[in-house]
């Protein structure tokens, strides 16, 4: 209920157009309930005064109504689509923007995928729901409310026959929806795991082909499909039984009112017209009454989708941005002060243990260790992509979590190990890094980056088009673009987390060398699986299991270090012989 | 964000071939069948029965009788008629539903049967997205019709020609103005649903767009962080989310003004019809029961048209996804005319099958005059020749792009030759069964791909009939042992997600010892270690020798390190063998290689 108040604030300036929506719809079932009444009127005087022209005037009145109602029905249409979409769009941005300020731990709990789905499926089906709600859960009450009224002034002692019968409907109705509701909810969960197995294949095709799995993987498909079939059977073997229960009910009024009514017109009691009018408003309010649990089946499956939305929007950011702080960074050292981390947020496995280690600005500093030493969460440390769980990692001297978080990332220019780029030209993509880049400055970093001739090979150079993840470039092209990218925020700090590994050695020799060049005081913390990336190094940093195995430059290590020695065994060894 | 609106290109067939999924149920769509035309005509019927029950009871307000007899036995027949219909629309859905979820299990099973068939081209050439919507939405939508939509069209036939019927045989004049009314109508509803067909498509490419800018920046997340973008972004789908706002409520405008128009329609054909109806009575043209039922069928008749012409979407909607769906089924499979079989005969022994006889296998691959293109413009690999004897090692150096994957992708035939042919002891790989070829050639990818579940049902992948105690060897040999046994629960650790849980060296241990444990005579390493750190790597070398030992080795790698041992090393440049020979004949050379060994050329 919380989620669905905390959803709603998301209708604003909308909330007009739904209330006009509510408005309309109320109009249009006012009108509609009158026109029985004029119709039994229409017959009876019509039929006992033989009087034809009082017949079309009454005839004349109820086309006015319909057309009345016809009219508040189509402009509650329109007010409603606009409504319900204004809606939508308003929480698409909520969302987008939820996750936009999410911290990579918030992330890592949804996944991406499913977030993906949260922007669209769920958006969805909340705002078909709204929709739905703006044109239905006002109308429908009203319906029936004017309805009953109304076959109550005819004859109250046949709507007493509402009264037997509707309690047992409503009981009937909200039994099959009890029910049905966890069957359908473990149903939902069955079908996301066959959807997420076809897309573990679909991503792994390569590997189920090369070790020939088809089989393997169809069977297992199979089984998860039946899965969602005996599931889905499950749940809709009850939901099916409201539609008989439905028309059962219909049906025994009508059996009701006709057999008592065709009594009553017998001895006079009631005029034809009037039990006409009467089976009419029976079926407005059995109509009403089958729209608002269609309606409730309706909120209770969109419920799912509104809780999705809930969680993440109520999902607080792990890390506080701090958009507020005006702390600037100074300059580019970085400490670490007994640093502890772990994904999990808990002592166990922790990822890093005790780290101390400070960084003056200007120093180069490499990193090596083994994979999962813990290399790539010790940089992520420092652009507070996570946040340290015990002790105190500092920026130009202050602790991460005074700055704001755009003063702070905007100060260190970081080139990850997964890289990528977006649609778009790789212009547009530079200025990811500088949005007012003029094209010397660009040109410039592509340049350092070793990047320019390439690009300039291409036929449109600058504005050629990357395609969706930067799929028109190598590995080695998209690294060096990345790294451009990385330099034109002209950076206090610069990361590079083992980013020229498709790199070759003669060019990510000349990278370094023009980083020395172009960036002198800029502080240079380099991951690398090749020595050869980190030997000239200020210092080098020796992880290993998360721990400070060993700091130095490249002869202390070698003369002291065993790692160090054994990495460099392994790759220099063969070189000798 | 919403459902797709696509037009079908070919109604009929699609049709039929949708049919022929129903036809093992056709003795209950035939039950169906009948129940629907029962349970439409028993509400017609029912209505048509108020006809008596009026006209008695008036006449006995006329005539002053207190014989209620005749109405009820008319209130029992009608209740009669009434079970009758509840009964066949329980039927119906009862019987619809199970066959529905029945059909729509086996589309699905053979769907991705057909899928794991296909050549691995149809998965390079299409996003996963793409392929997973066969799975999910145009499934949905067919579900949709299946159970709703065909249903309601077909039952709602029957109640409109039975209700027709009924009001033409009452009075055929008023009838007829009726129907001239309704065709008005039903024009009107009809030109605005041409139009909507308009703001339907510009919403899809709204959606289309929106969603792509979603995806693409929830997945660059790191860095949209890093580089402070979140407001850009965050103004930018604003953008998007505008433009699908807007396309959106006219589409939905122009798909739902219908219901009001419709639906009063039917009020304004029961005011039309009580005062025609009422005057007729004034004249003695008929009598009140007649109206009374009349004026029951007035309210019902624009119901099924209604109903009809919402389902149409629907129902062209989930043709379209049909024919996707079809389309995906009827991509020719990968062919196998493989005539030579292979087969595992022991712990490192293969031999091929002849008849009953074994022919243990040596592991000689040989590329003669091999050209490729996956294009048919571009040639990948241009007149490349070269062997490998048995147990030799050959290694591929060269930029992206210059071909080294491509060959891997010849040899176990993910693609075949156009030019020239490839040679596995002898015999052209193109007569080798497809299966027992691949089985034969062990692969270790430079992106691991895991699977959910445990590490020891990953290992096991390699080979299904691996025990336990062979996936541990297997694991032990490739150095995987240590690092899984300090798992929380050692080998019996469920990996999710692609194995996110692990680094990424990790992940490519596990999964050189799923190649282990597949025990190949020929093994591809296509920068197999390219992700492991080289000590990691040294420590695995033993491993990986012990692997290698014995067995025909491909390797491609990008650090030459790992390729100084091969027994060949080619470098590639632009789908050519520039320089081949082993690691010192190539220094010697003085050519390329030596070139990206001393660092003075860079690949890309």
């Amino acid at each position: 209920m919380k989620t669905i108040r905390r959803l709603l604030g998301y209708v604003g300036k909308y909330k007009y157009p739904a209330f006009l929506t509510i408005a309309c719809m109320i109009g249009e079932v006012v009108f509609e309930v009158l026109i029985p009444k004029y119709m039994a009127l229409l017959i009876d005087n019509g039929i006992s005064l033989g009087d034809t022209a009082y017949v079309y005037r009454m005839g004349g009145v109820m086309i006015l109504l319909t057309l009345g109602a016809m009219a508040l029905g189509m402009l509650g249409v329109i007010f409603g689509a606009r409504s319900s979409t204004g809606f939508a769009m308003n929480l698409q941005n909520a969302v987008f923007g939820a996750v936009e300020d999410f911290s990579f731990k918030n992330t890592d709990k949804f996944t991406t995928p499913s977030l993906i789905t949260r922007m669209t499926n769920d958006i969805t089906n909340v705002q078909q729901a709204f929709q739905m709600t703006i044109r239905m859960a006002m109308r429908s009450p009203a319906q029936l409310i004017l309805a009953t009224f109304m076959a109550i002034r005819i004859s109250g002692r046949l709507s007493l026959v509402l009264l037997c019968v509707l309690p047992v409907l409503a009981i009937g109705l909200a039994l099959i929806a009890k029910i049905t509701y966890p069957r359908f909810i473990a149903m939902l969960h069955r079908y996301d795991d066959m959807n997420a197995s076809t897309q573990e294949n679909l991503i792994a095709i390569r590997v189920v082909k090369a070790f020939v799995r088809g089989d393997y993987e169809t069977k297992k498909f199979k089984k998860s499909a039946s899965d969602v079939r005996d599931a889905q059977f499950n749940a809709e073997k009850i939901l099916i039984l409201n539609g008989p229960l439905m028309t059962l009910t219909m049906y025994a009024c009508i059996l009701a009112v006709v057999g008592i009514g065709s009594t009553h017109i017998a001895v006079g009691r009631m005029t034809s017209g009037e039990l006409i009018s009467f089976i009419s408003y029976i079926s407005s309010i059995l109509i009403s009454l089958m729209m608002l649990s269609m309606y409730f089946m309706m909120i209770i499956m969109s419920s799912a989708s509104a809780k999705r939305l809930g969680e993440v929007l109520e999902e607080v950011p792990d890390i506080d941005e701090n958009r507020s702080s005006t702390v600037r960074v100074k300059d580019g050292s970085i400490d670490f002060d007994h640093v502890n981390f772990s994904y999990s947020g808990s002592d166990e496995n922790p990822t890093l243990t005790d780290i101390n280690l400070h960084i003056q600005s200007g120093e180069t500093i490499g990193v090596i260790g083994g994979s999962g030493s813990g290399k790539t969460s010790l940089v992520q440390l420092i652009p507070r992509l996570y946040e340290a769980t015990a002790g105190a990692v500092k920026v130009g001297g202050v602790n991460v979590k005074k700055y704001s978080s755009d003063e702070l990332r905007g100060a260190i220019g970081m080139v990850l190990q997964k890289n990528v780029l977006f649609s778009g030209t790789i212009r547009e993509n530079l200025k990811w890094g500088d949005p007012n880049a003029t094209d010397e400055e660009i040109e410039s970093a592509c340049k350092v980056a070793c990047a320019h001739d390439f690009i300039m090979s291409f036929p449109k150079g600058y504005d050629t088009d990357l395609g969706q993840g930067g799929v028109n470039v190598s590995g080695g092209q998209k690294q060096r673009l990345c790294i451009a990218r990385a330099l034109l925020k002209k950076p206090k700090i610069l990361i590079l987390d083992d980013s020229t590994s498709a790199v070759d050695t003669a060019t990510d020799a000349a990278i370094r060398e023009a980083f020395r060049t172009v960036c002198p005081d800029t502080t240079k913390i380099i991951i690398a699986q090749r020595l050869n990336s980190v030997m000239e190094a200020d210092r080098i940093v020796v992880l290993d299991e998360g721990r400070i195995n060993d700091v130095g430059t490249h002869e202390e290590l070698l003369a002291r270090n065993l790692i160090y020695q054994e990495v460099y065994e392994s790759q220099m060894r063969k070189e000798v012989a | 964000m919403a459902k797709g609106f696509s037009k079908p290109k070919n109604v009929g067939k699609t049709f039929a071939r949708l049919f022929g999924y129903l036809r093992p149920h056709i003795g209950a769509l035939l039950v169906v069948a009948v129940l629907l035309v029962v349970n439409s005509l028993s509400g017609v019927l029912g209505t048509y029965l108020l006809k008596p029950i009026f006209n008695i009871a008036s006449d006995m307000f006329k005539t002053g009788s207190r014989d209620f007899g005749p109405i009820f036995r008319s209130i029992f027949l009608l209740a009669l008629v009434y079970v009758v219909g509840v009964t066949a629309n329980y039927g119906v859905n009862r019987l619809l539903m199970k066959m529905n979820i029945q059909v729509l299990y086996e589309i699905r099973c053979e769907m991705y049967e057909h899928l794991e068939k296909l050549p691995l081209k149809y998965f390079d050439s299409r996003t996963h997205g793409e392929i997973m919507s066969r799975f999910t939405n145009d499934t949905d939508t067919l579900r949709e019709m299946l159970s709703n939509a065909l249903p309601n069209m077909i039952s709602s036939s029957v109640t409109l020609l039975g209700v027709l019927v009924a009001m033409f045989l009452m009075n055929w004049k008023l009838t007829l103005l009726v129907l001239g009314i309704l065709l008005v109508m039903t024009m009107l509803v009809g030109r605005l649903t041409g139009l909507s067909a308009k703001y339907f498509r510009a919403r899809q490419a709204a959606i289309a767009a929106a969603s792509g800018y979603v995806e693409e920046h929830f997945e660059g997340q790191r860095e949209v962080k890093v580089f402070c973008h979140e407001q850009k972004v965050k103004s930018e789908f604003g953008q998007l989310a505008q433009n699908l706002k807007d396309a959106a409520a006219k589409a939905n405008s122009y798909g739902m003004i219908l219901m009001p128009i419709m639906g009063n329609t039917s009020y304004i054909l029961f005011a039309v019809s009580a005062m025609s109806g009422t005057s007729l009575i004034i004249r003695g043209l008929m009598d009140i029961g007649t109206l009374a039922a009349y004026l029951q069928y007035s309210k019902q008749i624009a119901r099924p048209i209604n109903m009809i012409s919402q389902q149409v979407t629907s129902v062209l909607n989930a043709l379209a996804g049909a024919e996707r769906i079809f389309d995906l089924m009827d991509t020719p499979v990968e062919v196998d005319e493989g005539k030579f079989r292979l087969e595992r005969v022991g712990k490192e022994q293969w031999a091929w099958v002849r008849g009953e006889e074994r022919i243990p296998l040596r592991g000689d691959v040989r590329f003669d005059h091999v050209t490729f293109s996956y294009d048919g413009k571009v040639d990948v690999l241009k007149d490349l020749s070269l062997y490998a004897k048995p147990g030799q090692k050959i290694a591929f150096v060269g930029s992206t792009g210059a071909g080294k994957t491509t060959i891997t992708n010849l040899i176990n035939r993910f693609y075949d030759v156009q030019q020239g042919s490839i040679t596995y002891d002898g015999i052209n790989v193109k007569d080798i069964r497809k299966d027992d070829l691949r089985r034969s050639l062990g692969m270790v990818l430079q992106d691991t791909h895991l699977f959910t579940g445990t590490v020891m049902e990953n290992i096991r992948y390699g080979r299904l009939d691996a025990t336990d105690e062979e996936c541990v060897a297997a694991a032990k040999r490739s150095n995987a042992h240590f690092f899984i046994s300090h798992l929380p629960e050692g080998y019996n650790t469920v990996l999710t997600a692609d194995g996110a849980n692990l680094s990424q060296g990790q992940r490519q241990l596990i999964a050189i010892a799923r190649a282990a444990v597949a025990d190949p005579p020929v093994l591809i390493l296509d920068e197999a270690t390219s992700s492991i750190d080289t000590r990691t790597e040294a420590h695995i070398e033993k491993g990986m020798d012990e692997l290698m030992k014995g067995r025909t080795v491909f390797v491609i790698a990008h650090r030459l390190s790992t390729v100084r041992n091969a027994n060949a090393i080619m470098v590639l440049e632009h789908g050519e063998i520039i320089e081949r020979g082993d690691h010192r004949d190539l220094l010697d050379q003085k050519g390329r290689y030596y070139q990206l060994y001393t660092g003075m050329f860079e690949l890309s």
